[in-house]
């Protein structure tokens, strides 16, 4: 569904991605990891549009259709279905939960809208609750369900998560995970950032680990678990018994 | 000191209010959306003016029609502006921004002297508009009690836009977050160019009325009610379009009074007042009357 | 480059200086030395400017407010007993009787002004970047409404004329040197680095706290001092003062210096001051000749929107050329550069 070829994207005076190859195919949960400053938000903006590639492409394949993403405005690429949502939540603190989540809805006609609305407060009763009250003032994790809830009001084909889990309580990061597993299986397509490796790789099919803005290693996630690279600098362990002993 | 006389007070209060608010209100929008104190924003005001005397004068055309003339002018002239000297700096520290607007008012203004010369012009209104009205032993003029309709009715729009409006939504969620806007779908450039459209257009229309009350205008007439309605924004809180609009009124009362309730040698005190209150303001409360603090942006 | 090399070059320059006023006083017109004085004016005005905007980090443009109370003030006291009495019948007893030389009465007007600027600067320095800019500007307009109308004081309208011609090229010379100096060693002290380096981002100013919003003031009120002497020594060279003297377009004009020149640098400023100073002098014989008035102000305004779109740091940074640096203290951190968000857009800043 979303194939990058040898991205380069600078940012200011320097270069933050180099080369990047990345793939997600419909219907997977793909997992891009790294430490701080590996490039991993700008791989989302550059997909969302709103850093422009200098080198490389970017490519969106929609119902047979290729749609070639570094030359489209965000504003189009959110139309074909790509919803991104950003690094520290970003919600808008001074308007309700209700207007939040109509602006997720942005591009869309008001038809199905209401109908969605409801399933996201199924999803999340907690938002339910506080839908007139301004979203400046729910609580961190509160207002992390709200801008997943807000990506997923653009019904996407394919939902960037950056972070998910920033701050959270455990039990909280557990509850969007299931989420997000349950995102996949109403046919979405995910592409999830995340510092939590551990957590990352036992929900993702594949993922990716990207350092100093070139991907590092890539794979299946169970078998990037089993890595000593990734045991060791992602994961916080040490070799698995079997390394251990040889 | 008759009680007919302070109610005369008053409605020149109101009017004068009127315009300010009509004035700030776009201001203060500007500022919302995208951080920039407009300096060129008053020099629309004579710009509206002008279209108006040459479409009144010279074309002879009826005056709504002349209205709607100097509206639809005067947007498409601050989303010009905006194109060419704000856009491309987006990412720049707002000092430049402003420092630009700074230059595009000298600009508008010496535009203005270059080719309509410095002199001040008459401007006049149909007759009509000039008839006296008897508000309870009060005077004022048709032209007077137009501004003050226009003025509630516009507000009361703007208002029902930005709130109800998909477009109205869009560029307070810009306002907000530009990057989440755009993450939304919301196309930032255009939320932020509606928002210099409405603006122009209402420092346009003030302008035509301005110049009506005034009975003359000249290409500097624009860059003190600008910095007016800068104050105006300031007391009611930058970035709140009721606080402009409120601030707008306050000063106008203000002006007024201090005019008219004390004795005529400090009348010509007048705008030494006006931006001694600024100075006052920001001692006291710096945030203005419904702003939130203005230290921090979402 | 060696210490004594950087010496060589301030020595020179310094003499170059002294050459030209000796040459402009001794042979040029009377309108070639007002050109000359005026050029001086203008950088002292610049680089005070762009002193106290760098330092701040804020945008003020009160000079032409400071320089009417520099002005008037000064013109006040220089101005002959003989004709206070019938010119300015409500001055109090001790004014009215005072007859200074320049020299004091430039100080004075210079101190009036500091005095103002703490007045004004008080409040308006702590917050952000604009309200200083308009409360500058509204400054402008309250002190020509009050000049204008405190006729016993100032002769309101009509303005002050005949004002004593006690300013020669030597006396700006040495405010300017006095200017540079002063402005040059604070920019390069400890406190002065520090302000730089920091004044656009609030989140750091924060934790330095009260020092950093006594400094802004102190930044502030020098710069309105400078301000002052300019008037001072503007009014003595024209002989007269109206209320107009000092009004938008002169801050305007001063603004243009500042940005062109690279705001927070120096010798920027009084390059861009002399530049601009002088291409306004040669196209105001043509906007007369041609009848087109107000083609100065719109070329300027053009040079000024151009040079923010297409190289916003200016032609110097906020940096000093480095051929004029002097020792270790006049290095500039290293990371000041890249750090300061004006630089944000370049590719290479100008200064290295
Ligand atoms: N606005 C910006 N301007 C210039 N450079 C930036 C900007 N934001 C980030 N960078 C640089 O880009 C590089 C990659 O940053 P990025 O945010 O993509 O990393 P990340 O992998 O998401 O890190 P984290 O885990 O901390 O979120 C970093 O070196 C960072 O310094
Ligand atoms: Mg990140």
């Amino acid at each position: 569904m979303l194939t990058l070829e040898g991205l380069d994207v600078w940012r200011g005076p320097s270069q933050v991605l180099r080369g990047i190859d990345l793939q997600v195919r419909a219907g997977e949960i793909v997992a891009l990891l790294g430490t701080n400053g590996a490039g991993k938000t700008s791989t989302l903006l550059t997909i969302s549009g709103q850093l422009r590639p200098r080198a490389g492409r970017s490519t969106l394949e929609i119902d047979g259709r290729r749609h070639d993403l570094a030359k489209l405005d965000p504003a189009a690429i959110v139309g074909l279905g790509v919803a991104h949502c950003p690094e520290g939540r970003q919600v808008f603190g001074g308007m309700t939960v209700l207007e939040n989540l109509r602006l997720g809805a942005y591009l869309r006609d008001a038809a199905g809208v209401p109908a969605d609305l409801e399933a996201m407060f199924g999803l999340f009763p907690i938002l339910a609750e506080r839908r007139s009250g301004l979203a400046g003032q729910l609580s961190g994790g509160e207002q992390m369900m709200l801008a997943i809830a807000r990506a997923l009001m653009s019904r996407p084909r394919l939902l960037l998560l950056d972070e998910p889990s920033l701050g959270l309580a455990p039990q909280l990061v557990e509850q969007i995970f299931t989420t997000i597993e349950e995102i996949r299986a109403n046919g979405t397509t995910v592409l999830l950032v995340e510092q939590n490796a551990a957590l990352a790789l036992e929900l993702a099919d594949r993922a990716y680990v990207l350092e100093s803005g070139a991907v590092h290693l890539e794979g299946q996630a169970s078998s990037l678990a089993a890595d000593p690279r990734v045991r060791e600098a992602y994961l916080g362990l040490g070799p698995t018994a079997v390394e251990a002993v040889l | 000191m008759s009680g007919g006389y302070v109610l005369q007070q008053l409605i020149n209060g109101m009017i004068l209010g009127s315009l300010y608010a009509m004035i700030a209100v776009g201001f203060s929008m500007i500022y919302g959306i995208v951080r920039l104190i407009n300096f060129a924003h008053g020099d629309i005001l004579m710009v509206g003016a002008f279209t108006a005397l040459a479409l009144l004068t010279v074309l002879g055309l009826p005056l709504w029609s002349v209205i709607l003339s100097v509206l639809t002018l005067c947007a498409i002239l601050a989303m010009a502006i905006d194109l060419v000297a704000f856009r491309p700096q987006r990412s720049a520290p707002q000092v430049n921004g402003f420092i630009t607007s700074l230059g595009v008012a000298i600009l508008m203004q010496n535009l203005g002297v270059l080719l309509l010369t410095g002199q001040p012009r008459p401007f006049n209104l149909p007759p009509w508009v000039k008839g006296n009205l008897d508000v309870l032993g009060a005077r004022m003029t048709v032209l007077d009690l137009m501004i003050v309709i226009l003025t509630v009715v516009v507000m009361a729009g703007l208002v029902l836009f930005v709130r109800r409006s998909r477009l109205g939504m869009a560029m307070r969620a810009t306002a907000e977050n530009p990057l989440a806007a755009s993450l939304m779908g919301i196309r930032v450039n255009r939320a932020i160019a509606t928002a210099f459209a409405l603006g122009g257009a209402l420092a346009g229309l003030a302008g035509m009325l301005w110049a009506g009350r005034a009975g003359q205008i000249d290409p500097l007439m624009g860059f003190l009610p600008g910095l007016k309605a800068f104050v105006a924004a300031v007391i009611g809180g930058v970035g709140s379009l009721p606080g402009a609009v409120l601030g707008g009124f306050v000063l106008g009362f203000a002006e007024v009074l201090f005019v008219g309730l004390l004795p005529p040698l400090y009348g010509a005190y007048r705008d030494a007042f006006v931006f001694g209150l600024l100075i006052l303001i920001l001692l006291v409360m710096p945030n203005g009357l419904l702003g939130r603090s203005q230290e921090e942006r979402a | 480059m060696s210490v004594e090399r950087h010496h060589l070059a301030w020595a020179l320059l310094a003499l170059a200086a002294v050459a030209i006023t000796a040459y402009g006083e001794a042979y040029l017109s009377g309108y070639g030395r007002t050109v000359l004085g005026f050029a001086g004016i203008y950088a002292i005005l610049a680089v005070s400017l762009s002193f106290s905007n760098g330092l701040t980090g804020l945008f003020s443009l009160g000079h032409p407010a400071f320089m009417m109370v520099g002005g008037y003030i000064a013109a006040i006291l220089t101005f002959p007993v003989s004709r206070k009495g019938f010119m300015l019948p409500d001055l109090p007893a001790w004014l009215a009787t005072a007859e200074l030389s320049l020299l004091p009465a430039t100080l004075a007007g210079g101190l009036t002004a500091a005095l103002v600027a703490v007045v004004v600067g008080f409040p308006v320095l702590r917050l952000r970047g604009h309200y200083l800019a308009v409360a500058t500007l509204g400054l402008i307009i309250v002190l020509r409404v009050v000049v204008n109308n405190a006729d016993g004081l100032t002769r309101g309208a009509l303005g002050l004329n005949g004002i004593p011609r006690l300013t020669n090229l030597w006396w700006i010379l040495l405010w300017l040197a006095i200017t540079l100096l002063v402005c040059w060693r604070l920019k390069h002290s400890s406190v002065g680095r520090s302000l730089m380096a920091i004044r656009e981002n609030e989140m750091a100013a924060a934790c330095m706290g009260v020092a950093r919003a006594r400094s802004k003031l102190v930044a502030f009120a020098l710069g309105a001092f400078f301000a002052g002497v300019a008037g001072a020594l503007w009014a003595h060279l024209l002989t007269n003062l109206t209320p107009n003297s000092f009004d938008l377009a002169l801050a305007f004009m001063l603004v243009v210096m500042v940005v062109i020149g690279g705001s927070g640098s120096l010798t920027g400023a009084i390059i861009a001051a002399v530049a601009i100073m002088l291409l306004r002098e040669f196209l105001r014989p043509l906007e007369q000749t041609m009848n087109a008035y107000g083609l100065v102000q719109i070329i300027i305004a053009v040079l000024l929107i151009g040079t923010l779109l297409l190289r916003p740091q200016g032609f110097f940074g906020s940096a000093e050329p480095r051929w004029l640096r002097l020792g270790k203290t006049v290095r500039e951190p290293e990371g000041s550069a890249a750090a300061d968000p004006r630089h944000r857009r370049a590719t290479a800043p100008a200064d290295n």
